[in-house]
């Protein structure tokens, strides 16, 4: 297999004639597989199905905050709008994207291992999100559920009329497929490396994964026991968390937050890996400063678990709780940021192109700065008071779901399409989209900074009319986000049939992945690898090509500067 | 991923294939212990509250069923350490006797807590279902099982605890949803500990497990002994409650 | 790939085997500790009882995972999952409790199930 880049002066690249996606054929070899490449391809079509469905409720409740007055829906069905987007969002999409589709198909082939630890049991995740998607989608289509995507109770136990108990289901079954990935993740970065892949030579996505799985491991029970007193609650007439028995809605809160906050690093630190990937490969400069992204991931983890009360900072908790609370929720920043100036740090010196994933990776950094930063605000009792449960908190965790998490996850699905369809996506159509989505994302979300601090709450269905103008303007943005979405799905299946044959390592960049075919054979590996090199070494890996003319690298670019040495 | 004889595909070494399961049990285990823990949180912020409605529930458990299947459950772990020492050690119908033994304890265990259950549902103390914690008292003949002397007790028990905490009725729903909760969520994971013990019998049958291969044997064990520890909290937890009175 | 590795003596590297005689001598002192547990029950040491059962239970457990489940025996990664699974619970348990145990007591009720943080006036009683 030819390891020259896909430039117009090198020789014609032919896909290889047996890879993992044509070995075997039917229906039965994909949906029985425990290939992890195919069954990242099987998350990757109902997590876009998905994402589809909560994009439909975002739709809907923005269409219908154009006008102060509730025209559109009435407030019950708002509520049920709102609700199935968090729903649909958080749980089927953002939690699985990266983890399932990207981690899957990769952490082998970055390891080099041949499969994960345990095959049978990924297929069984697949199979356990698909159960639990359709409980949520049997909730969905008769007649929703009212409640937030969060479960308040009583709400959700005992008031509400919607249809609770199928969503709760669905979401426990799911949690299974989160548990069973992450297991599974543990136990291969533990067990299966190749030889010569010691734990400081993993790229920084597999760190990232790895320490996504300590949370799943550790936080998804815990939401799974929340939700399933909560549908026991409401099916058997439990009472912990109901007041008319003396239990404690505040308790309710406690176990759903223990989880619900590790949740939302579940969902960044994967898209942190991919940027770690990004970034040294298109500054073609080693990321600075390693070790400390590792343990910045591991921290974020365990930190992580000791915050969640500053989402219940209003509830008549205990002040001195609070503050405790408070203090170790800017704690929890301090890696975030370690990661942040590592980063930027690698670009400076660097050789910078500018090729789709990158532009993903800028627009996660900048747009992850400010949804990180408006955290900080949020983690002020004082500034909390205020904001809380207003515009203010939504733009905030946008910015860094949908700025941050779906960047990366975007930037990652265009930088390993090469490898997983063995063809390339349309470069300049790609920049657009991306240039168009980060346009949209912005007119979509800073409006509702300004609308949250002015005082609009969130979960309203009607608002004063003085707002207008940004909810006008938020909603435009999401037309024009809804085509930055659009384009990708569009010209990425295009892409995976007709695009232009990739070759081993387009780009080029270090990983052991890029050393296999594109698309890889089944085994991942011809022969096992023998790891002898540190990641991101762009200066002493000549079998890169980086010097050869017409590559990427400094020597046959001579619009970019030549990289410094090494830092 | 093919397989040859014990080793899967995946894995180079059947030493590194028992290794990764092991592990992936124990990491399992933890997922289990949160899972528990979630449950344990509310239970203790409860008891601590309505303290006197978590006494008066415990009083009504029988003391002997609970200490008889505390028992059984230690001797049922007991019986599968061994069964593992029989595989390991490739002493089959021995790892056929240890493994039927474990499941007949385990099913002893059910029994009892049919026993009990059954119990709760005759004397009316399942939350939300016509719950009534002086049902037996007020109405000794509906409750035979429960001799006269017994009943005086738990008359004058209701009383006090009534005086101190005048809502008991709906406070002592909340002992009773941990209890039914608890020993529930235990009892099923005991149904699959039960499962699993049948599909190592059979296997044991065709004699695969021996010191090369016993994997499966193994992280079942840890499995099982798992449930075990469970129910070692659960115990003083729910039956010990304020027994000195 | 598919090597059968299979050591010479037919047993795992760290497959220590732990002797019946140890299973005994461990079942035998769970049920001696369970004795313990209904026996000290009966005896009135106000809050102390429930410190005394847990201790207890956390013994009985102890002795399972060391031996039972063979931990003692096992490599160090497996001793460090056990104790992030019981670290983890313990932050579970302590930080949540710590937000009831330290709401102010203004009924005279412990673990009052809310908090009048004293931004209004309350009426006492």
């Amino acid at each position: 297999m030819s390891t020259a880049s896909a430039t117009s002066t090198g020789p014609a690249l032919k896909l290889p004639e047996k890879n993992y996606l044509n070995s075997t054929y039917g229906i039965r070899s994909w949906l029985l597989t425990t290939d992890h490449k195919r069954i990242a391809l099987l998350y990757l079509v109902t997590v876009t199905f998905f994402f589809f469905v909560g994009g439909f409720f975002a739709m809907m409740i923005r269409l219908h905050l154009l006008t102060p007055s509730g025209y559109l829906l009435s407030a019950d069905t708002y509520n049920r709008m709102f609700t199935m987007h968090g729903v649909a969002m958080i749980f089927f999409f953002l939690i699985p994207s990266i983890p399932a589709i990207l981690g899957n198909f990769l952490i082998p082939l970055m390891i080099g291992a041949k499969d994960l630890a345990f095959p049978r049991i990924n297929l069984l995740s697949w199979y356990i999100y698909i159960i639990g998607g359709t409980f949520t989608l049997y909730s969905m289509v008769t007649g929703g559920l009212d409640t937030g995507w969060t479960f308040y109770t009583p709400l959700s136990t005992v008031y509400s009329n919607s249809a609770v108990a199928p969503a709760v289901v669905g979401i426990f079954i799911t949690g299974f497929s989160s548990i069973l990935t992450g297991l599974n993740f543990l136990v291969t970065v533990h067990t299966m490396r190749a030889p010569g892949m010691t734990w400081f030579r993993l790229p920084l996505f597999v760190w990232a994964h790895y320490a996504t799985s300590v949370v799943m491991i550790l936080g998804t029970p815990v939401v799974a026991i929340t939700l399933g007193l909560a549908a026991m609650e409401r099916v058997f007439g439990l009472g912990f968390f109901n007041p008319a028995m003396g239990g404690d809605p505040i308790l309710f809160q406690h176990l759903f937050w223990f989880y619900s906050h590790p949740a939302v690093y579940i969902m960044i630190l994967p898209a942190m890996g991919v940027i770690s990937e990004l970034i040294p490969t298109f500054a073609r400069k080693k990321l600075f400063g390693y070790h400390f992204v590792a343990a910045a991931s591991l921290a974020i983890a365990v930190i992580g678990f000791l915050v969640w009360t500053h989402h219940m900072f209003l509830t008549g908790q205990s002040t001195y709780a609070a503050i405790a609370f408070s203090f170790l929720t800017f704690l929890v920043a301090i890696p975030s940021a370690i990661k942040t100036f590592n980063w930027t740090a690698t670009l400076f010196g660097g050789s910078i192109s500018f090729d789709t994933p990158m532009l993903y990776a800028f627009g996660f950094l900048g747009l992850f700065l400010i949804g990180g930063l408006t955290g900080l605000f949020l983690g002020c009792l004082g500034v909390d008071m205020h904001v809380h449960d207003t515009y203010f908190v939504v733009a905030h965790f946008h910015y860094i779901m949908v700025g941050g998490a779906v960047m990366g996850y975007l930037g990652g699905l265009h930088f390993w399409w090469p490898k997983i369809t063995g063809r390339m996506y349309p470069e300049w159509l790609a920049r657009i989209a991306a240039l168009v989505l980060f346009v949209g994302f912005n007119l979509t979300f800073f409006p509702q900074f300004v609308l949250g601090y002015l005082g609009m709450p969130r979960r309203y269905h009607v608002y004063p009319p003085e707002f207008q103008v940004y909810n006008v303007m938020s909603t435009a943005g999401a037309s024009i986000l809804a085509i930055g979405y659009l384009l990708p799905m569009v010209y990425l299946t295009w892409a995976a049939f007709y695009g232009k044959v990739a070759g081993n390592n387009p780009w080029p960049a270090t990983g052991l992945e890029w050393t296999t075919a594109s698309p890889p054979p089944t085994e991942n590996f011809e022969v096992t690898p023998v790891v002898t090199w540190e990641p991101y070494d762009f200066h002493n890996r000549p079998e890169l090509g980086l010097d050869v003319p017409g590559s990427r690298g400094p020597a046959g670019n001579p619009a970019v500067a030549p990289a410094h040495g090494d830092d | 991923m093919h397989r040859t004889g014990a080793l899967y595909g995946q894995f180079k070494t059947l030493e590194q294939q028992k290794d990764t399961a092991s592990l992936g049990m124990w990491i399992f285990l933890v997922t289990e212990v949160m899972f528990f823990g979630g449950i344990m949180l509310a239970y203790t912020i409860n008891r601590h509250t309505y303290f006197h409605a978590f006494a008066m529930g415990s009083n009504t458990l029988s003391l002997k069923l609970g200490t008889f299947n505390t028992v059984v459950l230690l001797a049922s772990s007991f019986t599968m350490a061994m069964g593992v020492w029989s595989a390991q050690t490739g002493k089959k119908q021995l790892l056929t006797m240890f493994l039927s033994l474990t499941i007949i304890l385990g099913f002893v265990f059910f029994g009892v807590k049919y026993v009990e259950y059954a119990q709760k549902f005759h004397h009316h103390l399942v939350p939300g279902r016509n719950f009534d914690i002086t049902y037996c008292v007020s109405n000794p003949s509906a409750c035979p099982d429960i001799d006269a002397e017994d009943l005086a007790i738990e008359r004058k028990e209701i009383d006090e605890a009534m005086e101190a905490d005048p809502d008991l009725n709906a406070h002592a729903q909340l002992y009773y949803s941990a209890y039914f909760g608890m020993t529930g969520l235990h009892a099923l994971h005991m149904i699959i500990g039960a499962g699993l013990l049948f599909w190592l019998l059979r296997n044991s049958f065709a004699g695969i497990y021996g010191p090369v291969w016993n994997t499966p044997v193994d992280i079942v064990g840890l499995y099982w002994h798992f449930v075990d520890i469970v129910w070692i909290f659960l115990f003083p937890l729910l039956y010990l409650i304020d027994r000195h009175k | 790939m598919t090597n059968h590795e299979q050591s010479a003596t037919g047993d795992e590297y760290h497959d220590h085997i732990v002797p019946p005689s140890t299973y005994l001598a461990i079942i035998l002192t769970l049920l001696f500790l369970t004795g313990l547990t209904v026996g000290a029950a009966f005896v009135n040491l106000g809050r102390f009882n429930i410190v005394v059962a847990l201790a207890i239970a956390v013994l009985k457990a102890t002795f399972v995972v060391l031996f039972f489940m063979h931990a003692k025996y096992s490599p160090k990664r497996t001793k460090l999952v056990i104790i992030a699974g019981i670290f983890w619970l313990i932050i579970l348990l302590f930080m949540t409790l710590s937000d009831y145990a330290s709401r102010v007591d203004y009924r005279g009720v412990r673990f009052p199930m809310s908090q009048n943080t004293g931004l209004v006036d309350t009426p006492r009683g």
